[in-house]
């Protein structure tokens, strides 16, 4: 045999072991210290957690008192939570009388059981539950919450506050401004002139307002409105103005929806001999409202959001609440705890609605391609 | 078949109302003579409550004198100036707030759009973390936190906390140096103008000059060169004419420096830490919406990585990213109304507040101050449409 060999007769030597690509040593490789600049960033990030987020953690929860009832159980140095637990019931239902709170539970247990109906693709009847929270929840919660039928205790919306009057409020936001912005998205699209005029003057007025004007409007404007001996509810007021302004929003985002549908969509159903409200309500609607899902979402996050306005004029919702308990003789310098509940509270709510909305996202975005 | 004819009542089969000419004119007058029947109730009921009420309309109260104070003024104000003053004031101090919260929404928002497609895991985490965390708190929660909870918290003037014995931060706001111009300091003005002019025309020239001849020019830093360079020789040649006075303590409370309001800050951290959390987003999916086509094409034509960058990834993203980042603005400056909660001087704190409250003129003030909103956000509507008109791709 000569030298010249096809293959080699001396071992290769040996090489170090290839980069660890696996496990919790090759993920931070790969993640983290990836080339010189990233592994600074991370240092630096991990610095930066370290000094913010363990002094954070350590007031709202290792070193935060829990229990008790009265100032004196805030015995440690970070967050007193006991100032929430203290006032939980005014927090959720405001001035609400006592003896009537069962009202409120059955309407907030109502409000779920539709929210999570409607919410859960699986669930079958979606028209008529939609119907039933589009028209008779409504009635429902309302002869529940303010009484005078039945037998029940009349309830003045003015003791209406917390948790209870900011779901009230969105509520009644959400479901007024959703009809009547397709109807301005509906009328802002109509080959009437008049009818588009009139559309878009609103929507733009509206939309070129902040919601701060509107609610003054609302509360100083409105009751020059009505004849002088029509007492108007502050309540009433505010929610016509907190329905119109959104109304204009909602409207822009079903418009967005109404653009995407194809005209050969309307073409078709004038083929078949349909009238324009069906066309509308049979054929572009439900296709046109289906793509802005996500939309209308954001638009109820943002409404939601926005509910906190109401305190500026002086009704008391979860926010207003919370700041009436801070001015407590007895409470005085918990506003931090205090601040730290309402925004949690309203993150909740919130980041639920758009975890929702990108869920639909996803949903929608494999059964509806372009 | 019938002749064409010009009337359009003669014009198909079939019942008049059948008709979708008619139709549409029935429609549109029913709904004319509805509205106008509404606001004219609405207009009488108004006329009559006034009157009920002894309040005269018009807008003469404008002239008459204020009485009140106003904690931060742009420009001279007094308790005698008039109400129609108490208008500018509020209006600039809303001009104001909106535009620092512009400025620094925008470092914010662009710094943490860029961290969430940050390769490195933990700060896009932390950049996901803080759009989901701030986007989601309602914004008048976040300004009384700031105000309440964090400069309310902070100590009295006379332990105010220090930045190089020149910054203090204490419960009546902060504190810093203040400068003031003497006589040579215009010179530096001028300069400045004449730097920014050069430099605009520097950088039309060079433009021309590369589409002409193909070679670029470090406009940037050359630019950069000229607007800081220009004004600091003249500072220096005309002896550095600027003096600062450094806040001293002085009894109870400090004499000299600027004073920042509380209110200010509380609101200009909140506007922009919340208006941050969308601008970051719209900058992300203005990013990722430059298809990677685009930079792998770049790539193909070895362009280096910055110019790919500057030239071909962000003048696309940009598209994507104005007329969103415009409406954000818009929503800076309404949301900046916010300020009556924790008083700080705005249009609507000062204006549809203290001046509604003591004229009892409810329609006009009202109407004032919706006008100012609309006129801004339909003059930023206009000039966006130019805008997108412009950048609109050019399909073949």
């Amino acid at each position: 045999m000569n030298d010249q060999s096809a293959y080699r007769t001396d071992m290769i030597a040996a090489r170090q072991a290839p980069d660890q690509r696996r496990g919790v040593v090759g993920w931070l490789r790969a993640n983290l210290f990836n080339g010189p600049v990233n592994s600074v960033v991370s240092v630096v990030v991990i610095g930066f957690l370290a000094w913010c987020l363990w002094p954070f953690l350590k007031w709202t929860l290792f070193d935060a008192d829990f229990l008790g009832s009265t100032r004196a159980d805030c015995t440690g140095d970070g967050a007193c939570w006991v100032f929430i637990s203290a006032r939980f019931e005014s927090i959720v239902y405001g001035f609400y009388p006592e003896a009537a709170r069962w009202r409120v539970d059955i309407v907030f247990a109502m409000m779920a059981i539709l929210v999570a109906w409607l919410a859960i693709p699986r669930l079958p009847y979606k028209r008529w539950v939609g119907l039933f929270a589009l028209v008779g929840f409504p009635v429902v919660a309302w002869i529940l919450l303010s009484g005078g039928y039945f037998g029940l205790e009349s309830v003045p919306t003015r003791a209406w506050g917390g948790l209870m009057l900011t779901l009230v409020i969105a509520t009644v936001g959400i479901v007024g401004s959703l009809p009547l912005g397709v109807l301005l998205a509906l009328g802002r699209r109509s080959k009437m002139p008049f009818v588009k005029a009139v559309s878009v003057i609103f929507i733009e007025f509206w939309r070129g307002v902040p919601l701060i004007t509107v609610l003054f409007m609302a509360s100083v404007m409105l009751p020059l409105f009505v004849p002088g001996n029509v007492e108007f509810d502050k309540l009433l007021r505010a929610l016509i103005g907190i329905m119109f302004f959104w109304s204009a929003y909602m409207a822009e985002v079903i418009r967005g929806g109404l653009q995407a549908i194809g005209r050969g969509q309307n073409e078709a159903g004038q083929a078949l001999g349909l009238g324009y409200w069906q066309r509308t309500g049979l054929i572009i609607l439900p296709q046109a409202l289906k793509l802005v899902i996500p939309g209308i979402v954001n638009t109820f996050i943002a409404l939601f959001k926005d509910t906190s306005l109401v305190l500026i004029i002086g009704l008391f919702d979860l926010l207003a609440i919370i700041r009436a308990g801070l001015t407590d003789a007895n409470w005085l310098g918990f506003s931090t705890e205090g601040y730290v509940f309402a925004a949690l509270m309203f993150w909740v709510f919130c980041f639920a609605m758009s975890r929702y909305s990108q869920y639909i996202e996803r949903r929608l975005n494999t059964s509806y391609r372009t | 078949m019938l002749r064409p004819s010009s009337s359009l009542l003669r014009r198909g089969h079939g019942p008049l109302w059948r008709n979708p000419t008619v139709r549409a004119l029935i429609v549109q007058f029913v709904l004319f003579v509805a509205l106008a029947v509404f606001i004219g109730f609405l207009v009488h009921n108004t006329l009559a409550n006034l009157d009920a009420r002894g309040i005269k309309t018009g807008f003469d109260f404008l002239d008459r004198r204020a009485g009140f104070s106003i904690p931060q003024t742009l420009i001279d104000y007094t308790s005698n100036s008039s109400y129609g003053r108490t208008f500018v004031i509020g209006l600039l101090n809303t001009l104001l707030v909106s535009a620092m919260g512009i400025v620094l929404a925008t470092l914010l928002g662009f710094l943490i759009g860029i961290a969430r497609l940050s390769p490195n895991w933990l700060l896009a985490r932390l950049a996901t973390v803080y759009v989901e965390t701030f986007r989601n708190i309602p914004l008048l929660v976040q300004i009384l936190f700031w105000y309440y909870a964090v400069l309310r918290a902070l100590p009295s003037p006379r332990q105010s906390l220090s930045l190089f014995d020149a910054f203090f931060f204490n419960v009546r706001g902060v504190v810093m140096p203040d400068p003031q111009p003497l006589p040579g300091f215009t010179a530096t003005m001028w300069a400045l103008l004449f730097a920014v002019i050069a430099t605009v025309a520097f950088a039309v020239w060079a433009k021309r000059r590369q589409s002409r001849t193909g070679q670029a020019l470090p406009v940037y830093w050359i630019g950069a060169g000229v607007i800081v360079g220009v004004p600091l020789a003249a500072f220096l040649l005309t002896g550095a004419p600027l003096e600062w006075t450094i806040p001293e303590m002085a009894g109870f409370n400090f004499r000299g420096g600027v004073n920042i309001l509380p209110e200010l800050v509380a609101l200009w951290l909140a506007l922009s830490i919340y208006t941050a959390s969308f601008i970051a987003e719209i900058v992300r999916s203005g990013i990722l919406s430059v298809s990677q086509g685009q930079t792998e094409a770049a790539r193909s034509l070895s362009l280096p990585g910055a110019i790919t960058l500057r030239k071909i990834v962000i003048p696309q993203a940009m598209r994507v990213i104005v007329p969103q980042m415009t409406s954000q603005y818009l929503n800076l400056i309404k949301n900046s109304s916010l300020a009556t909660a924790i008083g700080y001087p705005d249009i609507v704190a000062v204006f549809a507040g203290t001046t509604l409250n003591q004229t009892g003129q409810a329609i006009e003030i009202i109407a004032m101050t919706m006008a100012v909103y609309l006129v801004i956000s339909l003059t930023v509507s206009f000039l966006m449409n130019l805008y997108n008109a412009r950048t609109l791709m050019k399909e073949r």
